[in-house]
């Protein structure tokens, strides 16, 4: 008789608790930064609270350090479950843990202090980049191990956006920071201008697919057909989705550089390509929107279901905006105006943050050793914030870039420019202060969820939680994906 | 399931197939799109009339991205007629030949700063970084006065020229070790004004079409 096999709950719990922490700290700077372009002294006189500085702590700390948490933190938890298999190199992926936390505090302690290399998304400096490389490569170790020693045969679904987004995110951003050091605190790209563009890019957009498109699919594939008690609604559909939106996406970046001084040819691929994107985007939301069917009941009272449902919409919709927004004619207008900051949050509070509250609260009473969330109440709340608040801020947003949009082309009669430059700033200042609104709706939401969870964690803090035994599953000689393996 | 689909299924229980196949896909569309890119800008040289910066705009480069300017302001001036318009000439690749990082920018809070060279005094832009509002009353701008009490320092200059001559930046020994004498007693502010007051100018290709009469960027 072999010794009983647990699931590695442990370390779940802890990229739980980080997410949980990271997505206040996160979204309460991008709150204090939204502050700040309403109301321009909130700075203080404070070198490292002013605006440019801690935009990139904003978006790092709610991409990597809240999305990256979030991320691992479920797909160490559904990697378990899909392959009936114990963590594989259990220290490997503590050291994960504490490695991507260091690196988001490092990142996060030192951008505001001037320490940047100024690609979106990617600011943090060589050394910081290094050990963010490291763990990922750990990461990659600990989830294909896993993947080695499953049970059963056949990789699930959600499997694969994880092993893409891990791939695809060490990839992008190995071949993205490559820069020669002058100091600690300062290194120059081996790249340099239009190239250096379209590398970024290349990143930035794929940082969207792979991080917050891939790895979030991972999370939906699997967290939605459990939550919605119901298989998968097409598996095959899935698959198709799958392999076109991997290819596809990579070639979607130079939409983010339309009518620039990138030569012309690669604008159009770019664009040509993020129009055939709406297809395998549409295809992964239908699909878990599909899956609900026979389920729409638990609308009523499920709100972790309610969050995945609205996620998928927001999903369709921004992926459809996105889309219209890569067609040069409307870039023309959108492109650097608020609207693509309405457009970027359409996607990240609506979809990515929705369906990570989702899985959260799908996942944490299992991993918590408990029957349900602490409170439902708080759950209902949480949701009804959220969703108002992301609503006020996109539209806020789509009205603001619209309205510059529209001003910064207007001409007069006689041909000349009808408004200075400030007027398009003065005519969207009040929506600013409408987005900062909708923003401390949504970072409210964020503290209800902490408390729900915290209380949740009570009897794990006791360690009161038995580890859940790993079941064996019976061999099948010719398994055909049967969606979905709802144990434990 | 149908027939086709036992080839598929193959690929769905091995890790390393399902791992090396997702790799190819994903390679495909940034070699696709970056390799010529790279291809060219080895081939082409930079062209006539863009030096690579001079110490005190490099200094005022690096200090611009420092404090995160391009994060409200693109240099990059886009071949719509309202943007020639408003900012003049579109910008073309090769007066971003020696910017590392490039700092094209992707959101306009602010104007377009690629041909802000020259349309305002030296003076006129020192006070607005200190304090924009003392002269556009409505302007949502951070003030940076710690700018103005910063010492810039030569050998940090001089090391930065290095590396970006190992870069592949034609700096001379000569250029180099002239940087402590152009920066010396030169604040960070002095830089970032050098620098503002050189776009748009001291990296304009000599070649090709000149400006349509820009107007300021009011």
């Amino acid at each position: 008789m072999r010794p009983e096999e647990t699931y590695n709950d442990q370390i779940v719990r802890l990229f739980l608790l980080a997410a949980a922490v990271w997505g206040i700290v996160g979204m309460a700077i991008g709150v204090y930064a939204a502050a700040e372009m309403a109301w321009p002294s909130l700075n203080l006189g404070v070198p490292w609270l002013t605006f440019s500085r801690i935009r990139p702590d904003h978006t790092f700390g709610v991409i990597f350090a809240f999305g990256g948490s979030a991320l691992m933190g479920t797909c160490y938890y559904v990697v378990q479950r899909t392959g009936h298999t114990r963590l594989a190199f259990g220290g490997l992926a503590n050291f994960t843990f504490w490695g991507w936390q260091l690196g988001c505090i490092l990142a996060m302690a030192t951008m505001p202090f001037g320490l940047t290399q100024s690609k979106e998304y990617a600011e943090p400096e060589w050394f910081i980049d290094i050990a963010i490389a490291v763990v990922w490569v750990a990461f990659a170790i600990v989830f294909f191990g896993t993947i080695a020693r499953r049970r059963i045969r056949h990789i699930y679904v959600a499997n694969w956006y994880y092993g893409a987004f891990i791939i695809a995110i060490g990839l992008l951003h190995i071949v993205n920071n490559i820069a020669l050091p002058v100091s600690w605190t300062k290194s120059y790209p081996v790249y340099a201008g239009s190239v250096d563009a379209m590398v970024q890019w290349w990143y930035g957009h794929n940082a969207v697919a792979f991080f917050l498109t891939a790895g979030f699919l991972g999370m939906m594939y699997y967290f939605v057909p459990r939550q919605a008690k119901q298989p998968l609604w097409s598996y095959r559909f899935s698959i198709v989705n799958f392999w076109a939106l991997i290819s596809v996406y990579m070639w979607a970046g130079p939409h983010h550089l339309l009518y620039t001084a990138l030569p012309d040819w690669v604008q159009s691929v770019g664009m040509a390509f993020s129009l055939i994107l709406l297809m395998p985007s549409w295809g992964s939301a239908a699909n878990g929107l599909l899956t609900f069917n026979g389920s729409w009941h638990l609308l009523r009272t499920d709100p972790a279901a309610k969050f995945m449902v609205t996620a998928l919409v927001f999903y369709a919709a921004s992926t459809f905006e996105g889309s219209m927004m890569a067609i040069k004619t409307v870039n023309a207008l959108s492109h650097y105006t608020e609207w693509t900051v309405a457009h970027v949050h359409h996607g990240a509070l609506g979809w990515v943050a929705m369906i990570t509250i989702g899985s959260l609260y799908a996942m944490a009473p299992r991993a918590l050793g408990q029957p349900a969330m602490h409170s439902r109440a708080a759950m209902e709340l949480h949701f009804w914030l959220h969703t108002i608040g992301v609503l006020l801020y996109i539209i806020a947003m789509w009205i603001a870039g619209v309205t510059q949009g529209l001003m910064w082309r207007a001409t007069s009669p006689d041909g000349s420019l009808t408004y200075p430059f400030i007027d398009s700033l003065i005519a969207i200042k009040g929506w600013y202060a409408v987005r900062w609104f909708g923003g401390v709706l949504i970072l409210c939401g964020m503290v209800v969820m902490a408390w729900n969870l915290w209380h949740t964690a009570a009897a794990a803090r006791a360690r009161l939680i038995k580890p859940i035994p790993v079941p064996i599953p019976e061999p099948e000689p010719h398994q055909v994906p049967t969606p979905l393996p709802a144990y434990g | 399931m149908a027939g086709g689909y036992k080839y598929f299924e193959a690929i769905e229980k091995n890790a390393a197939l399902l791992g090396i196949l997702t790799l190819v896909m994903v390679s495909l569309g940034g070699l696709s799109e970056i390799t010529p890119l790279f291809v060219e800008a080895n081939t082409v040289s930079p062209p006539p009339g863009v030096k690579p910066y001079d110490p005190l705009r490099l200094a005022g480069k690096d200090i611009y991205v420092r404090e995160g300017c391009y994060l409200c302001h693109s240099q990059m001036i886009r071949a719509l007629r309202a943007e020639t318009q408003r900012y003049g000439q579109f910008s073309v690749a090769g007066e971003s030949a020696y910017d590392r990082p490039f700092q094209w920018g992707s959101k306009r809070t602010g104007p377009d700063l690629a041909r802000v060279g020259g349309k305002y005094s030296d003076d006129w832009q020192r006070r607005h970084l200190l304090d924009p509002r003392a002269f556009v009353p409505d302007s949502n701008m951070p003030a940076y006065p710690w700018l103005a009490g910063a010492k810039l320092d030569g050998d940090d200059i001089m090391a930065r020229m290095r590396a970006l001559r190992t870069l592949g930046n034609p700096y001379t020994d000569d250029d180099i070790a002239a940087a402590p004498k152009a920066v010396g007693g030169k604040t960070e502010l002095d830089a970032l004004v050098a620098y503002l007051q050189g776009l748009g100018v001291a990296n304009e290709p000599k070649s090709g079409t000149k400006p349509i009469a820009p107007e300021p960027a009011r």
